[in-house]
C-alpha cells in the first residue's frame, strides 16, 4: 500500500554486516532507500520518455529535413550516446533542476511546475483538512457505536468513496450547487474580474490575498475552493474515517481503557482523550497517505473544475504531446509522494516512543 | 445448488458435500467450496455484489440482444431527448440511444477489468513468490523494484505511460496493468515467507523438488486465495482509473461506448441535458460498488484473518 521506506526494519542486513551505531545505521539506510527509490523513479520516467513513438528529432526538424540536419540534431540532443550515458546525463540534469523545456509554454518545465503547484497544494490541503476534521470524529463515533447507525453511516460513506468516480462527482456537484442552486461560483480559482490582481508571493491564493489585505479576493477564492475541496476531501474522509474507526476499536478493547472506566474517568474523557490520544500516532501515517493520494485525485478534479494546478498542467501537456512537461510533472508528483511517505515514517518514529 | 435443498437427492448431495470425512481429494475440495458458499450466501451485501457482477457479465455477453438500438447509430433528429419509452435513458448529443451504449459499454468495462487482472496478477504472483522464496539479493532487488512502482501514484503513472504509448483502450489496459501489479507482489511475498519454512515445504525439498517446482506447485496455489480477494477488491479501482483515462480522452476512443468517455462527451451539454453525463456515471458507480461488495464478501470467506472489521 505504501512505499516501503524502512517499513520493515531492514537495518543490520543491508550493508554487508558493517557495524555502525543504530541511529546512524537507520539514517543511512533511510537515505540509501530514498535515493534508490528516487533513482528508480527517474529510471521509469526516462524509460517512458524513450518509448515515445514520437521521434524527438523529427519533432524539432520536421520530416522533410535533409539527412545531415537530422544527424546533427540527433547528436546535439545526445541521442547518439549509449542509453546508460543518456540516463546519467538525464539524472544529472534533473538533480540540477533542469527538466527540459515545455513545447507548449516555451518555459523551462520546472518554472511552469513552480507556478502551477501551489494551486494543487491549496486544493489538496483544504481537502485533507476537511477529511481530517470530519473523518476523525466520525470514525470515533462509529467505533463507539459499533454496529449501530453511526457505524452504518461510515460503512456507506466508505463504500461510496471507493465506488464513485471523482470526476463524475465533481460534475454532479457543479450541476447541483452551481448550475441549479447557484450556491457556489463556477469552475476556476477566481472570478474573471479578479484575475492577476494579487501578486503571487506564495502562489496560494488564500494566503496571498490575505497578506495583501484584499479581502474581496480572499472570499472569492475561498468560495471557489469550497466545492472542489469538499468533493476531493470526501475521498479522504472515506478513508480516514474507516481507518480511525478500526484504530479506535483496537484501542477500546485494551485493558487500560477498562482500568480508566473502573477508576471512574468520565466516558467522554476515556474516548476522546485516552483512546484517541493513542490513535493519533498511526493516524498520522494514514493522513499523510491520503494527502499523497489526493495529489492523484486532484488530476481529475482539476480538469472538472478548470483548476490551474499540476494535474491540469499535466493533462494539457499530455493532450499536446509535450513529453518534457508530462515527464517533469510525473516526476514531481512521484517525488512529492516519496517525500510525504518519508515524512510520515519519520513522524511515526518521532511520535511513537516504541518505534524509536 | 441453493434453491433445491429440499428434495431428497440434494439432501444426499448436501450430506456428501458437508461430509467430515471426504473419500477423495475432489470431494474435499468441492465440500470446502460449498461451505465457503454457504458463508458467502449469508452475507446479503456480498450477494448483492455478486448479483451486480453477474448482471454485468450477462449484459456483456448478450449486449446485441439486450440493446434495442445500434450503439453507434446516429439519429440527429432525435438528439438530446429525455427518458422515454423509446429511449429508456434518453439520447446523447448525436442522437444515439444511451441505454444501448451503456449495455455495449459493459463489454468494454469487463474487457478492461479482466485483461488487467490477467496481466497484473501473474506478474505480481511471480515476482512476489520468487522474492519471498529465494530471499537474499533476489528479494532485495525485486522488492526495491516493487517499491519504486508503488512510489508512483497509479493514475499519474498510467497517464505518463499512455502519453508515451499513445491513447487507446489497449494501451490504457497495459498502463493500468503496469501500475497494478506491485501490491500483488507484496501480498504474494508476505504469504510465501510464512509458507517457506513450513514442514511440508522441507519435505518436498528433501524429496528432491527444485525451486521452480516448489514455487509453482506448492507455494503459488496457497497464495491464490488472498490474491483473488485483493484482485476483486482492486477491480473497482481499475474501473475508476479506466473511466478516468476515458474521461481524459486517453482511454477508449470515440465512438466506442466507454462509460468514462461518455461522461466526457456528456459534459459538453451540461447543465441543460444533464442525463447524458449522469447515466454513465451511475453505471460506473453501480459496477464499482458491485465489485467492492463482492470483494468484501470474498475476503470474509477466503481470508478470515483480515476480514470482519471493515
Amino acid at each position: 500500500m505504501t512505499l516501503g521506506v524502512d517499513r520493515e526494519d531492514r537495518a543490520g542486513k543491508g550493508f554487508g554486516g558493517l557495524s555502525l551505531p543504530r541511529p546512524l545505521r537507520v539514517t543511512l539506510n533511510l537515505v540509501v532507500t530514498v535515493a534508490l527509490t528516487f533513482l528508480g523513479l527517474l529510471f521509469v520516467t526516462f524509460i517512458i520518455g524513450r518509448v515515445v513513438p514520437i521521434d524527438p528529432v523529427l519533432a524539432i526538424v520536421g520530416d522533410r529535413a535533409p539527412e545531415h540536419v537530422v544527424e546533427r540534431v540527433r547528436i546535439e540532443l545526445g541521442l547518439d550516446l549509449p542509453l546508460y550515458e543518456q540516463f546519467a546525463i538525464y539524472v544529472w540534469d534533473v538533480l540540477q533542476g533542469d527538466l527540459g523545456e515545455s513545447v507548449l509554454t516555451a518555459n523551462p518545465v520546472l518554472e511552469d511546475i513552480k507556478r502551477v503547484f501551489p494551486a494543487t497544494l491549496e486544493l489538496a490541503t483544504v481537502a485533507t483538512l476537511f477529511g481530517v476534521l470530519l473523518g476523525v470524529p466520525m470514525g470515533v463515533l462509529a467505533a463507539v457505536n459499533q454496529g449501530r447507525w453511526p457505524d452504518q453511516v461510515i460503512r456507506v460513506v466508505g463504500l461510496l468513496g471507493y465506488s464513485i468516480p471523482v470526476f463524475w462527482l465533481g460534475l454532479m456537484g457543479l450541476l447541483l450547487f452551481y448550475a441549479t442552486l447557484d450556491l457556489v461560483p463556477g469552475p476556476g480559482r477566481l472570478n474573471f474580474i479578479y484575475d492577476d490582481m494579487v501578486d503571487p508571493v506564495t502562489g496560494v491564493l488564500l494566503i496571498d490575498s490575505a497578506m495583501a489585505g484584499e479581502w474581496d479576493i480572499f472570499w472569492n477564492a475561498a468560495s471557489h475552493l469550497v466545492l472542489p475541496s469538499v468533493i476531493l476531501g470526501y475521498f479522504s474522509l472515506a478513508y480516514i474515517s474507516r481507518m480511525t474507526r478500526s484504530f479506535m476499536l483496537e484501542q477500546l478493547s485494551q485493558e487500560y481503557i477498562t482500568t480508566a472506566r473502573v477508576k471512574g474517568v468520565k466516558e467522554w474523557r476515556v474516548i476522546w482523550v485516552h483512546a484517541l490520544g493513542n490513535v493519533w500516532v498511526p493516524l498520522v501515517t494514514v493522513i499523510a497517505l491520503s494527502y499523497a493520494n489526493l495529489l492523484e485525485g486532484s488530476v481529475l478534479t482539476e480538469i472538472v473544475f478548470a483548476w490551474p494546478g499540476l494535474g491540469f498542467y499535466l493533462t494539457q501537456s499530455l493532450l499536446n504531446a509535450d513529453m518534457n512537461a508530462v515527464l517533469g510533472a510525473t516526476m514531481v508528483v512521484g517525488a512529492v509522494f516519496i517525500g510525504i511517505n518519508l515524512l510520515s515514517d519519520l513522524l511515526y518514529k518521532l511520535l511513537d516512543p516504541r518505534a524509536r | 445448488m441453493s434453491s433445491e435443498t429440499q428434495s431428497p437427492e440434494t439432501t444426499g448431495l448436501r450430506a456428501w458435500l458437508l461430509s467430515s470425512s471426504p473419500a477423495s481429494r475432489g470431494q474435499a475440495r468441492v465440500g470446502r467450496a460449498y461451505v465457503g458458499w454457504l458463508a458467502f450466501r449469508s452475507n446479503h451485501l456480498a450477494m448483492l455484489g455478486l448479483g451486480i457482477v453477474l448482471l454485468l457479465i450477462i449484459l456483456a455477453i448478450f449486449a446485441p440482444v439486450i440493446a434495442p438500438y445500434d450503439p453507434n447509430a446516429q439519429v440527429l433528429a432525435d438528439r438530446l431527448q429525455f427518458f422515454s419509452a423509446q429511449h429508456w435513458f434518453g439520447t446523447d448529443e448525436l442522437g444515439r440511444d444511451i441505454f444501448s451504449r451503456i449495455v455495449h459499454g459493459s463489454r468494454l468495462t469487463l474487457y478492461i477489468v479482466v485483461l488487467v487482472a490477467i496481466i497484473a496478477a501473474p506478474i505480481g504472483l511471480a515476482v512476489g513468490t520468487t522474492a519471498g522464496y529465494l530471499g537474499g539479493w533476489t528479494d532485495t532487488v525485486l522488492m526495491r523494484m516493487t517499491d519504486i512502482f508503488l512510489a508512483f501514484p497509479k493514475l499519474v503513472l498510467a497517464l505518463a505511460l499512455v502519453a508515451a504509448l499513445g491513447p487507446g483502450i489497449e494501451n490504457a489496459i497495459i498502463a493500468i496493468a503496469v501500475t497494478s501489479w506491485p501490491p500483488y507482489a507484496r501480498i504474494a511475498r508476505a504469504e510465501t515467507i510464512t509458507i517457506r519454512n513450513s514442514d511440508f515445504i522441507s519435505a518436498v525439498r528433501l524429496q528432491g523438488a527444485g525451486r521452480m517446482r516448489i514455487i509453482w506447485s506448492h507455494i503459488v496455489p496457497l497464495c491464490t486465495s488472498s490474491l483473488i480477494v485483493r484482485v476483486t477488491l482492486d477491480m473497482a479501482g481499475i474501473i475508476l482509473i479506466a473511466a478516468g483515462l476515458g474521461f481524459l480522452g486517453l482511454g477508449a476512443q470515440p465512438p466506442l461506448p466507454e462509460w468514462g468517455a461518455m461522461i466526457s462527451s456528456g459534459r459538453k451539454v451540461l447543465p441543460t441535458y444533464w442525463w447524458v453525463a449522469t447515466v454513465p456515471g451511475v453505471a460506473i458507480f453501480i459496477v464499482s460498488l458491485g465489485f467492492n461488495l463482492l470483494g468484501d464478501g470474498l475476503r470474509d470467506v477466503l481470508d478470515p484473518k483480515t476480514g470482519g472489521q471493515g
